[in-house]
């Protein structure tokens, strides 16, 4: 989560779930709460009852709009028109919470002289290249502050870097930036600001989102009226923010409004980023994702890490603030607990021995190079990429190229069963006796039949214990993983190649139970780390900053360290909430010790007092920080201590930088450094968009990572020949009743009856258009595919008056697939999409694109084919289409 | 007058009497009541039916359906006055001509067995399948039902009904909500609402359910939600208050409920009684009519 880390310092949620209670005012915007997160919705249901205004902006009108109090609709696509109207409205009307804004955040900070905002280059930032469709940062920089150059820049493929700053925020050597407290600067990131966001005002907002000036003024003012001193808004959102080309940008909107009001690191305030999955955090945390390490250390790079201090420079300079100038403990650590003894200073304790990344290697680039015939093998570990991931049409033709193809999982997903029934067998596009890829099904354990952690969305982690054993051949992953370990290594132990030097020494003797079951207590503990030298040798650590970079303490993810203190596991800690405080934390334990609301220093004011009683929660007491939950800040720093001149780390933290992950200390509402697609959102129309950006010559980002091929025709949008075909905007999302892909649902019969059809949800406006009748069928019609579904003529959905005209969406579900296996099945929406990603992340655009729907069954057989090509023929479509980085016109 | 209906079937010293409070302004439809009382309860699933009927897909109450959320669309005139009634009809949802839209609403309510004070099923059932439990609650016992269905018209709410589908456990017997009898016996909370996130279904002793529920209609006019009202909670209506009563935000036709339902066993001694009158005037006039000809 780059933006959560280059705005505040941390990738993840900056407030808990029970913390949604003590709000005046939730603002959820990009999120389905109540369907896709019904537990933690508790918590805004009490905020409701104690009297707080629960605001849903969303293109459709969900269970989440039905308990709010206001509902807008606006166009999917179109959040940062919507945010950056809010901010300007918050700048204009002198809304901020000035104190707040001039203390904890970088407004006062001047900005380079040679900064060029999209106000001077129609919808561009200064520093873009033609050549490789990406920006250098170093403009983009404080006046007097030397941007780490590794820091941002995107070269050769390495995109991505911004998922590092998911524990701390992006290097920048901060010597004496300049600043002016009076904001008045023209340089000063305020005026900046103001300048960026003069053009969206209320009538752009009505224009681009569809949104009546008059609802979109009601939001502001209750947002601001419920900011402040005395009261504050918290902010949810989920993947209805992430999965556009420009996701990144969203969450960036809701950092600065949220910087701008004062809300951040106090009670009722922050953002609440919803992660998905049980342990979507946890998947980012202790990473799946081929550019990370554990803690966000950066995976090495071909060519550029040649020695250790390449290696750490890119994590931090050694001149900057806060607790990331400690990385290097962070990094000996990790890499003691993976090799133990044979990690030495002299080898640099193995980095030359891990794999390194040479560019893109993610989901979608993967399964690219699978089509090329790059990969040989794949693992599928509850994942089912053949319903679940945007085009799933090049998804399963991937596979197929494929030796073999392990899939490990609850039951026969559709990503195990593509050869025999999936929709190409049908079109006739793979014949199975054609088909060479092997393919493994092994049974998985379900998550009662094993224990482990599950880290939630406010960076919990939670245990649950093992209730009952598995059945038949089903095991866990970590008894497969473990057993896969051990027989590679057996294969490898008398190998004298140097690539397999890491996995002949890596530390893999985990106890095991009398089914093979590895403890997965000895894991957590692994991963907490330990003293290795001492006194203490063999204890746990206790906190991150006992770690050392000599080598003499163990520890697998820094920021994990704490969840085995005293060799006890704090994770299955249960103590309920009515024991103890409303904040709660002996129940489970979060990262970064155990602290729940993250930054809250800035709960009180920059004399260490609470700015209201009624919103205490950390203060001074004059000797050191108390309150309900960890400070986030050394205890017992005084809040007017100011660090020496050339003070580093953590010991250069004035009494007053709250964001401690800061290479300034500051709240960013300028991202000087650490995103890769600008410093500010601007409002970009999605790839495929029915509308003209009203707002800039540039029509999509700049920075979008596209990917031309003929398997990946796309749309064209408006303003290119052929729009008119594919008129309507749709959406994607789930349903209460259904998990994700329906891996975990579809095989279900108490869930499957309740969702037992894939629908897509029209209003009565456009089913009239359109002739579709209520209960019948439909078929919606994309560049790469078209699909059938159960029509749902619904007032929740709304047309919506853009740019001058009526725009229509239509709402899919995106829980059904093609094959046999399921109780349920249907076709998947998954498969409309093409593919162009966020370049921050490598997160495809799935929440907003352009379509057509028409009455009726889809052709069947080779006729589908043909029924779409015959309408990329009539829209004139070519590899070329949409795939324009720079608009020209 | 307040009964209690444990009491009143000879319980001696029964425990206080349990129910159910929904409170429909805090449900969210997620439907984590049906699956948990099916996953508990060993319920079979009502067949793979799309209905079209907003989002539920359930339908009704009935022998394989123990708890139902319902899912009311409506479009709502400025200052949240009800435009219609919302009573069950042919017409499709959304909206059919091209009239402007005002403000909209979407109301759930998880529904369930009432456990009446009166109940009619429990009155007509000849086996004895149905009785009284000592938590005043009602319920079916499989072992003992017949299959013959007198319970299913008794019901003024049309929740108790016969098992449907071939080779399903209990099929053709009279099936319902049990309150979850055997978790109440080991003190523990009803499936449904110890799933409910949002505390929108709350278990409890009935007498302090309902002081719950005063005050939090009190708590609702106050936030200017004045179209909150209880149904169900009266012991003084045609049932003898409910067992597991409702919070509703409109009138109970909204729902599906009926406005003010009736045991339906109560006239029954009346039409009993006037039967015999009958019966007697007959055989009067019978004897009168062949009595002297013999």
């Amino acid at each position: 989560m780059p933006s959560l880390g280059a705005s505040f310092g941390r990738g993840g949620a900056t407030t808990f779930l029970q913390d949604l209670q003590q709000s005046d005012c939730i603002v959820i915007q990009g999120s389905n709460m109540a369907e896709c997160h019904p537990v933690g919705f508790q918590w805004v249901m009490e905020a409701k009852k104690r009297g707080a205004r629960i605001i849903h902006i969303d293109p459709r009108f969900t269970r989440t709009s039905a308990v709010a109090h206001q509902h807008v609709p606006l166009r999917a696509g179109s959040d940062i028109a919507f945010l950056g109207g809010i901010i300007n409205y918050i700048l204009s009307e002198e809304k901020y919470f000035r104190d707040y804004v001039v203390a904890y955040t970088n407004a006062s900070f001047l900005v380079n002289e040679d900064f060029r905002d999209t106000e001077d280059l129609d919808g561009l930032f200064s520093g873009y290249d033609d050549e490789s469709a990406t920006y250098d940062p170093s403009s983009w920089s404080y006046d007097g502050a030397v941007t780490d150059a590794a820091a941002g820049s995107a070269r050769d493929g390495g995109h991505a870097e911004g998922d590092q700053h998911g524990s701390g925020g992006p290097p920048l050597s901060p010597r004496e930036i300049k600043r002016d407290d009076t904001l008045q600067d023209p340089r000063s990131v305020f005026q900046v600001l103001k300048r960026h966001y003069a053009r969206y005002t209320p009538e752009m907002v009505e224009r681009v989102c569809g949104v009546p000036a008059e609802a979109f003024l009601t939001v502001c003012e209750a947002v601001t009226a419920n900011s402040g001193r005395e009261r504050t808004t918290a902010w949810v959102y989920s993947v209805g923010w992430t999965q556009h080309s420009v996701g990144v940008q969203y969450i960036r909107g809701s950092a600065i409004i949220q910087l701008l009001l004062g809300n951040m690191g106090r009670p009722g305030g922050g953002i609440m980023a919803l992660r998905g999955h049980a342990s979507i955090q946890g998947s980012t945390d202790i990473p799946t994702l081929f550019n990370l390490l554990p803690g966000y250390l950066p995976m090495p790079k071909a060519g550029e890490h040649q020695t250790w201090e390449d290696y750490l420079d890119t994590i931090r300079t050694t001149e900057q603030k806060g607790f990331w100038s400690a990385a290097e403990s962070y990094a000996v650590s990790m890499f003691k607990s993976w090799f133990g003894e044979h990690a030495t200073r002299d080898n640099d304790w193995g980095l030359h021995h891990l794999p390194r990344i040479s560019g893109d290697h993610g989901t979608y680039r993967t399964a690219i190079d699978m089509l090329d015939d790059k990969v040989k093998g794949y693992f599928l570990l509850g994942q089912n990429p053949a319903v679940g991931s945007a085009h799933g049409k090049l998804q399963r033709l991937a596979m197929a190229h494929l030796d073999w193809l392990v899939v490990r999982d609850l039951n026969l997903i559709e990503s195990a069963t593509w050869w025999k029934d999936g929709p190409e067998i049908a079109t006739g596009e793979l014949q199975t006796d054609k088909i060479g890829t092997e393919i493994f099904v092994m049974p998985a354990a379900a998550h009662t039949e094993k224990s482990g952690s599950f880290t939630q969305t406010q960076r919990m982690l939670q245990w649950h214990h093992q209730a009952i054993e598995p059945p038949g051949d089903c095991r866990s992953e970590l008894q497969f993983f473990h057993l896969l370990g051990q027989k590679v290594r057996e294969r490898l132990a008398d190998s004298t190649l140097e690539r397999d030097w890491a996995i002949q020494n890596l530390t893999w003797d985990y106890p095991v139970n009398d089914n093979g079951e590895p403890d997965a207590e000895s894991v957590l503990a692994e991963i907490n780390g330990s003293y290795l030298t001492g006194d203490k040798a063999g204890e746990p650590l206790s906190a991150f900053t006992e770690m050392k970079p000599d080598g003499s303490t163990s520890g697998g993810c820094w920021i994990y360290t704490g969840v085995y203190a005293g060799g006890v596991n704090q994770a299955a800690r249960r103590k309920p909430e009515w024991e103890q405080t409303w904040v709660a934390p002996e129940w489970g334990w979060a990262w970064p010790a155990n602290r729940r609301q993250l930054y809250n220093r800035a709960s009180a004011d920059p004399d260490g007092k609470p700015w209201s009683e009624r919103k205490a929660y950390i203060q001074w007491d004059g000797e050191k920080w108390t309150g309900p939950d960890v400070p986030d800040f050394q205890v017992s720093k005084d809040p007017h201590f100011r660090p020496e001149p050339g003070a580093t780390g953590a010991d250069a933290l004035a009494g007053d930088d709250p964001f401690v992950m800061q290479a300034d200390g500051k709240g960013w509402l300028y991202a000087p450094a650490g995103l890769l697609d600008g410093p500010l959102p601007a409002h970009y129309e999605p790839a495929e968009s029915p509308i003209r950006n009203p707002f800039y010559r540039q029509q999509s980002s700049p920075a979008r990572e596209i990917h031309k091929r003929k398997d990946n025709l796309l749309n064209p949008s408006q303003g290119e020949p052929g729009s008119e075909l594919f008129p309507y905007v749709f959406t994607t999302y789930r349903l209460a009743e259904h998990h994700t892909a329906g891996g975990m649902s579809r095989w279900l019969p108490y869930l499957s009856e309740l969702q037992p059809e894939f629908f897509c949800e029209v209003s009565p406006e456009h089913a009239r258009e359109r002739d579709l009748e209520h209960g019948g069928w439909a078929t919606i019609v994309t560049a790469r595919s078209a699909i059938e579904a159960r029509v749902m003529v619904t007032d929740r959905v709304v047309p919506l008056r853009v740019d001058g005209r009526v725009i229509h969406q239509v709402g899919l579900p995106y829980h059904w697939g093609v094959g046999g296996e399921a109780l349920v099945s249907g076709d998947s929406a998954n498969d409309l999409f093409g593919l162009t990603l966020d370049p921050n992340v490598h997160i495809q655009e799935s929440k907003a694109s352009s379509c057509d729907i028409v009455p009726g069954r889809r052709p069947r057989g080779e006729a589908l084919l043909r029924f779409v090509e015959s309408y990329r023929s009539r829209a004139g479509v070519t590899v070329e289409t949409g795939e324009q980085r720079r608009t020209q016109r | 007058m307040t009964v209690d209906p444990a009491k009143a079937t000879g319980w001696v010293e029964p425990p206080a009497r349990k129910g159910f409070l929904t409170d429909t302004s805090l449900c969210i439809g997620c439907k984590a009541c049906e699956v948990a009382c099916k996953e508990w309860n060993g319920v079979p699933d009502d067949g793979m039916n799309f209905l079209g009927t907003s989002y539920d897909n359930t339908g009704a109450l009935g022998g394989s359906t123990w708890r139902h959320v319902a899912f009311i669309e409506q479009p709502v005139a400025a200052g949240n006055e009800v435009v219609d009634l919302g009573m069950p009809s042919a017409e499709l949802p959304g909206r059919r001509d091209g009239s402007e839209r005002t403000d909209f609403r979407w109301l759930m309510s998880s529904d369930v067995c009432k456990h009446c004070t009166h109940a009619a099923c429990l009155d007509v059932c000849p086996t004895g399948a149905l009785f009284r439990t000592e938590f005043g609650t009602v319920v079916v016992q499989e072992d003992i039902c017949n299959g013959c269905g007198y319970c299913v018209p008794a019901c003024p709410f049309g929740v108790i009904d016969k098992r449907v589908g071939e080779g399903v456990k209990n099929e053709g017997l009279a099936q319902k909500c049990t309150l979850c009898y055997d978790r109440l016996l080991d003190g523990t909370t009803p499936a449904c609402a110890k799933a409910c996130p949002t505390e929108s279904i709350q278990f409890g002793d009935l007498d302090e359910l309902r002081l719950r529920a005063a005050d939090r209609v009190e708590q609702l006019h106050e936030q200017g939600v004045t179209s909150a009202r209880l149904y169900g909670e009266n012991p003084d209506d045609g049932v003898g208050g409910l067992g597991a009563f409702f919070l509703l935000l409109d009138e109970p036709e909204v729902y599906g409920l009926p406005p003010d339902p009736v045991v339906t066993t109560r006239d029954l001694p009346a039409m009993w009684r006037q039967a015999a009158v009958a019966a007697a005037g007959l055989l009067i006039g019978a004897v009168a009519v062949f009595g002297g000809r013999s």
